[in-house]
């Protein structure tokens, strides 16, 4: 049996209800919350400040750290709080996915700290985390290039889908894993690519297709992002 | 002939319309975003928070774009406090060496106090002077790339022993302050209250009683809060006003 229909019914090219929140984090320089369906995350940015130990100051930029992490209660079995091999990882690419937005030579020997947390996991996370980070730096008043959007886009059987939950992840056919996730983040006006991840198996027309798709649904997301970002303030008006 | 006089006519009447639109643009202002194009053109130039891309000026803050006599300048909503030469500040011991303090001033780099900018006569124990914990109004007197030095020389400055601090979001405080000093005088005047703003945000406000430094403080908050507001100095004063009267 083929993919030819969703599981939640959306259509192949459609991400969940996008939901984004700035300021949630009040002792923040920045914050914000981003959420594609039922996955949920939040980031906080502290920064520009001091760093220490002295060694890792670069006189030449600011040091950007990012922490993922995915909360106790956040997946239905229990998840060990603290890093781990892979929220080691998804910090480290997150951090060079959002790198290219930020002009970090403006401030040399500090360090920006962004807090990534996942309050409720369905796939697509460190998706979520770096456009709610996006959304952070900005409102923390960093100069920055450009936005980032970050959208997972995959192949479920023998189609292709966007934004994938954890059901699509796991999907099976014939007893065997059938799913190929991509992560993807871009800058949001170029859409110069920061980010890619594939986990699963794909051919190469295939995933550019993929990408196209994935450039199609960032501008959605890129849109929802101005979009937070200019209400907020009208709530002051 | 007469056809004539109504084409001129109408020229000016579209150039008068022009001017009026491109004045209205200049009035307004935009709330825009990291990456977007605020105008394009090659006439006008790119002030802080904004950078020239080929023919567009695009905004490198998340801010208000305010576009005046062709100089583009982006306000940021958020952000921490870059030292200044010749700024005032106020900030917190934290530390004290054989040859100064160093202060806490919010901002990302590490700033000292040095003995000879002060009015202390050096002694054995500095402390006596100022102490960890103080809390000081000081100007800016050097920004290297490592490190601020403050000074307490000049007049007003020094160690604050009595009234209130408060703290907010250094890009307010131009707002605070207002065009050349309205809102504060206001909030000065109607309060009777003295008050320092220090450019990274934090205020010492001194009054006659507690009472009119908390109604300071509330009416700092207050503009803190607003600032997309228009017409705030006004609306400060009549709030202020109203609770004096109370």
């Amino acid at each position: 049996m083929a993919y030819t229909k969703r599981f939640d019914g959306r259509a192949f090219d459609e991400t969940r209800p996008i939901k984004a929140e700035l300021g949630v984090v009040e002792n923040a320089d920045g914050s914000a919350l981003f959420a594609f369906g039922d996955t949920v995350a939040i980031a906080a940015v502290y920064g520009p400040r001091q760093l220490f130990p002295q060694h890792l100051q670069n006189p030449q930029k600011a040091l950007l750290r990012f922490y993922y992490d995915m909360l106790s209660f956040s997946v239905k079995e229990r998840k060990k709080p603290g890093p781990s091999r892979r929220s080691l990882e998804i910090s480290d690419v997150a951090t060079q996915a959002l790198e290219p937005a930020l002009m970090l030579e403006k401030f040399q020997n500090c360090v920006i700290d962004v807090y990534a947390q996942v309050l409720q996991a369905n796939a697509s996370t460190r998706t979520a985390c770096i456009n709610a980070a996006s959304l952070a730096l900005a409102q923390a008043g960093l100069p920055m290039k450009d936005l980032v959007v970050s959208v997972s886009v995959g192949k479920i059987g023998e189609s292709l889908v966007v934004d994938l939950t954890k059901e699509e992840e796991d999907y099976q056919e014939g007893g065997k894993k059938a799913a190929t996730d991509i992560a993807i983040a871009m800058l949001g006006k170029t859409k110069h690519i920061s980010l890619l991840q594939l986990d699963g198996a794909i051919k190469p027309d295939e995933l550019f297709k993929a990408i196209e798709m994935a450039k199609k649904a960032a501008e959605s997301i890129y849109q929802a992002q101005i979009k937070t970002l200019k209400e907020i303030s009208k709530k002051w008006v | 002939m007469q056809k004539k006089i109504k084409e001129e006519k109408e020229i000016t009447e579209k150039a008068i319309e022009k001017q009026a639109e491109k004045e209205q643009k200049e009035k307004q202002k935009l709330i825009v975003v990291p990456g977007e194009t605020i105008v394009s053109g090659m006439d006008y130039l790119a002030g802080e928070g904004c950078i020239r891309e080929g023919k567009d000026i695009v905004a490198i803050k998340y801010g208000l774009a305010t576009i005046e006599n062709n100089l583009v300048k982006v306000i940021p909503l958020g952000g921490t406090y870059m030292p200044r030469v010749d700024n005032v500040v106020i900030g917190q011991v934290v530390d004290i060496t054989f040859n100064g303090w160093i202060v806490d001033i919010f901002s990302p780099y590490q700033s000292f106090l040095p003995l000879a900018e002060t009015t202390a006569r050096p002694r054995q124990d500095i402390s006596e002077y100022f102490d960890i914990g103080d809390i000081l109004v000081m100007k800016v007197k050097a920004v290297q790339p490592r490190s601020v030095t403050l000074t307490a020389k000049e007049k007003g400055l020094g160690k604050v022993t009595s009234g209130l601090i408060t703290r907010v979001s250094p890009v307010r405080v131009a707002r605070i302050i207002g065009k050349k000093g309205s809102m504060i005088a206001t909030i000065k005047e109607v309060t009777k209250t003295k008050i320092v703003v220090g450019q990274n945000g934090l205020i010492w406000i001194k009054g006659e009683n507690a009472e009119s430094e908390l109604l300071a403080k509330e009416a700092i908050e207050l503009v803190a809060e607003n600032p997309l507001l228009d017409g705030l100095t006004e609306k400060v004063k009549e709030y202020l006003e109203k609770k004096v009267k109370k």
